[in-house]
């Protein structure tokens, strides 16, 4: 399978990277590790016009502690977050959901913004961003801005980047030593989860899902039933029956994705807990 | 015909020698390997990066070949199956471990097992048979069920001259 014909431009840094956004609009797409886009390209499923590419952007790459919270570059690898000191010690979660991002090969190409930026409700980062309620950077011909996580999921692979932006950095909050846990169930290792569940306790819980709706979700039930001490398997049942819109595919009707919805976020709640 | 989009000159090391080429920005690294460059020992299997088979090294990482750009290893080293053995054709102690310990049948998927193990070898030389497995989740193989897989590796691992010591290693290197 091959791509539809586009035309390539490579970018040297990010404003070089927004010049050109602005030039092309919604013709263009970037292209960082292309792990997301490339699959989609070559099954027709998107074909832009102009690719822009933003592999070579270094300085987008780093993981640095500032203050209360972990800078990460959106151009990091999945295999540099898995493997970051820095994030193993003050964000365990991320380094841990990173490494468990399709297979090592996928986790050499792909990067973390671009898989938050693709908005897929089956994949595992946008959870960490939900449940610890981190802070998309984005940068355009407009200047810089911050969204909440909250805010930045809007519908199935869209998002609250505008056509003229770029996603430059994620601030997640420490997490202080506050208990955490990943649950993913797939059939195969290296699969998407077919459903799955970050969990993070402390001072400002948070519970979210993947592949239980047409975007990555916080359980806002599930959340506050964590937050007002409710016990491990009303969490699960709120996270259940509060997904609005399960998908329905091969892998899972809405009655087995809720039920896997519940034992995921039951068993995350109680390791985040321990 | 609408405009066709312009080649792009690009400069790819490959297996130590650098050369330079214009491609179609849409040509998957994969298939300059096989189609323009003829190194068709790395194979394309499902060709939508699930199954390993076009693994080659990209900067010494493995990467899935069908799901990299030719534009994308613009002035990066790649590294192919082609390019593993000595230049005296001696085997790699991956090679080896796969002959030694008959790690496949069909052989559609060695290459990119071979390539997949030649990168967590250089990472990481003593590996447990959980990070063996945990390391080629990303690389299927239809035939073997893995375990003769998973024992070439740990005999790389082993003998990382790749000179086997109980079967003919004796004479080989007279």
């Amino acid at each position: 399978m091959i791509p539809a014909a586009f035309e390539y431009k490579k970018a040297g840094s990010a404003d070089e990277a927004i010049a050109l956004l602005t030039e092309y609009g919604d013709e263009a797409k970037l292209l960082a590790g292309g792990h997301s886009l490339l699959p989609l390209m070559k099954l027709r499923l998107a074909r832009p016009e102009v690719l822009i590419d933003i592999g070579n952007v270094a300085d987008l790459s780093y993981v640095r502690e500032d203050g209360d919270h972990i800078a990460v570059g959106a151009l990091t690898r999945h295999r540099d977050v898995e493997r970051s000191d820095v994030l193993r010690s003050a964000l365990p979660v991320l380094a841990h959901v990173a490494s468990t991002v399709g297979d090592p090969q996928v986790r050499n190409r792909g990067t973390i913004g671009g898989s938050i930026v693709h908005g897929d409700p089956a994949s595992d980062l946008p959870s960490v961003v939900l449940a610890t309620g981190a802070t998309l950077v984005v940068r355009g011909s407009g200047g810089q801005r911050e969204i909440a996580a909250a805010d930045f999921f809007v519908d199935f692979l869209e998002t609250a980047v505008a056509a003229d932006e770029l996603l430059t950095e994620i601030k997640f909050p420490k997490s202080n030593g506050a208990g955490w846990s990943f649950q993913k169930f797939n059939r195969r290792a290296q699969d998407w989860a077919i459903v799955g569940a970050t969990v993070v306790g402390g001072d400002n819980p948070g519970v979210s899902l993947v592949n239980m709706g047409s975007k990555p979700e916080l359980s806002v039930a599930a959340t506050e039933a964590m937050a007002s001490g409710a016990s491990p398997s009303d969490v699960g049942a709120a996270a259940a029956d509060g997904a609005a819109n399960p998908p329905e595919d091969l892998s899972a009707n809405v009655a087995y994705r809720r039920h896997l919805a519940r034992s995921l976020v039951e068993r995350a709640v109680a390791e985040a807990s321990n | 015909m609408e405009n066709r989009p312009s080649n792009v000159p690009v400069t790819i090391n490959v297996n130590g020698n650098a050369l330079s080429a214009e491609v179609e920005p849409r040509t998957l690294l994969a298939l300059f390997l096989r189609d323009d460059l003829h190194l068709t020992g790395t194979h394309i299997g499902c060709d939508t990066s699930n199954c390993g088979a076009c693994t080659v090294l990209l900067d010494g990482d493995a990467v899935k070949s069908c799901t990299v750009l030719a534009v994308q290893a613009d002035g990066r080293d790649i590294t192919t199956i082609e390019g593993v053995a000595g230049d005296d054709g001696s085997f790699s102690a991956v090679q080896e471990g796969f002959r030694q310990e008959h790690g496949l049948q069909c052989g559609y998927c060695t290459p990119g097992m071979i390539m997949a193990a030649t990168a967590l070898l250089a990472d990481n030389p003593n590996p447990s048979e959980h990070d063996i497995r945990h390391n080629l989740e990303g690389n299927l193989c239809r035939c073997t069920g893995y375990q003769m897989i998973v024992n070439s590796v740990r005999w790389a691992a082993e003998n990382p001259d790749g000179v086997s010591v109980s079967v003919g290693g004796q004479g080989a290197h007279s």
